[in-house]
């Protein structure tokens, strides 16, 4: 290993700092199928807190319509799902996101990803092509792999709201 | 076996300030009865009309939704009888209009034209369930259906008494979309 992915094993990504960031973005809803990835970091701390309301969702494209009614009635979801989910989703998000240009804000997190290493190095071939797909999609994306890059979510967030467009974050490490 | 379009003329009776999300057949034939900017039609794929109708329904619990799905767009997101249920909005009443075909795609059989929709939202825990094969018993007791604690599910035993003009870019044109928020801030 060199030195940068030294320092990029080491560093840590904290589930409570992202749901804080969710929540100063306005976010009430969370949606959620779950995803070992986030399981423990976020999808357990969400389910015990009261300022937010969890649905649980059987499939990750039911997400994709019940954030889009929730946008008509002015309320802001988080889409909490593993990168198959999202693969699964993605005529939802071509239909629904893209072409009726909702602001679907999805958290996706990259199960057997190798935290030390960017996405498009991934061993996974899942995961490698994530973001060709977000960028053949023009789907906005953001990948969050250490504390720093917690601050980039609210103002996607509310970029994704006041554009009126569709915003992923891809979670490259399991939050603590 | 019930004509789709006189089931909708008597719902229409019935509706005032409610959503109704409308798919595919079910939007087209609404819409030609009833045209009204709460009518939502942006579903944006196969199956997620009830999904869609979920998200207004938590998010306006103030606000009667109305669901009319397809029994071909119901079994790609079977899986949604058990969101809505477990998620239990008492708001929520969600029609399917049963036909037996894929109406919109040439009128192709379902696998299992006979698949028992109350039945499987009975199991998933629906509040409510109904099953309409006759239009007098649903005329007598839609007003009984649309009051009653959600989440809701009937059944409607339809057949295609009249061919429908599918103008899809007109159903799902970005005006519609605008005047449903607005009609919603209302």
């Amino acid at each position: 290993m060199d030195a940068a992915t030294t320092t990029r094993a080491e560093v840590a990504l904290t589930g409570a700092k992202i749901i804080a960031a969710v929540k100063q973005s306005g976010v009430e809803f969370i949606l959620s199928v779950p995803d070992i990835v986030t399981s423990a970091g976020l999808l357990f701390p969400i389910a015990d807190d009261k300022s937010l309301k969890l649905v649980r969702v059987c499939k990750e494209d039911e997400c994709i319509g019940i954030a889009s009614g929730l946008t008509y009635c002015d309320k802001r979801a988080l889409v909490l799902i593993q990168y198959t989910g999202f693969l699964y989703s993605l005529n939802a998000i071509r239909g629904v996101a893209v072409e009726f240009k909702q602001p679907i804000v999805m958290m996706v997190g990259l199960l057997g990803h190798e935290p030390e290493r960017l996405p498009a190095d991934s061993g996974r071939y899942g995961v490698r092509i994530l973001e060709p797909i977000c960028d053949a999609m023009g789907l906005e994306h953001h990948l969050l792999s250490e504390d720093a890059d917690v601050a980039k979510i609210k103002p996607a967030i509310e970029k994704a709201y006041t554009e009126s467009a569709p915003v992923v974050f891809l979670v490259g490490r399991k939050p603590s | 076996m019930m004509n789709r379009d006189e089931c909708f003329e008597i719902l229409k009776r019935h509706i005032t300030n409610e959503v109704v999300v409308a798919t595919y057949s079910s939007a087209v034939e609404w819409n030609d009865l009833n045209p009204r900017d709460l009518n939502y039609f942006s579903h944006g794929a196969m199956g997620l009309g009830p999904s869609h109708g979920l998200g207004v329904a938590l998010g306006r619990p103030d606000r009667r939704v109305v669901v009319l799905d397809g029994d071909g767009s119901l079994l790609m997101n079977l899986g949604c009888l058990v969101t809505i249920a477990a998620a239990a909005p008492k708001n929520l009443v969600h029609f399917v209009c049963q036909n037996q075909c894929y109406e919109a795609n040439g009128s192709h059989p379902l696998p299992n034209p006979d698949v028992d929709f109350a039945g499987l939202a009975r199991s998933a825990g629906y509040t409510n369930v109904h099953d309409f094969k006759e239009l007098k018993s649903f005329e007598q007791q839609i007003g009984h259906v649309l009051t009653q604690e959600g989440p809701v599910f009937a059944t409607l035993h339809v057949k295609n008494n009249r061919s429908l003009v599918y103008n899809y870019e007109d159903l799902y044109k970005a005006s519609r979309r605008v005047a449903l928020k607005a009609a919603l801030r209302q």
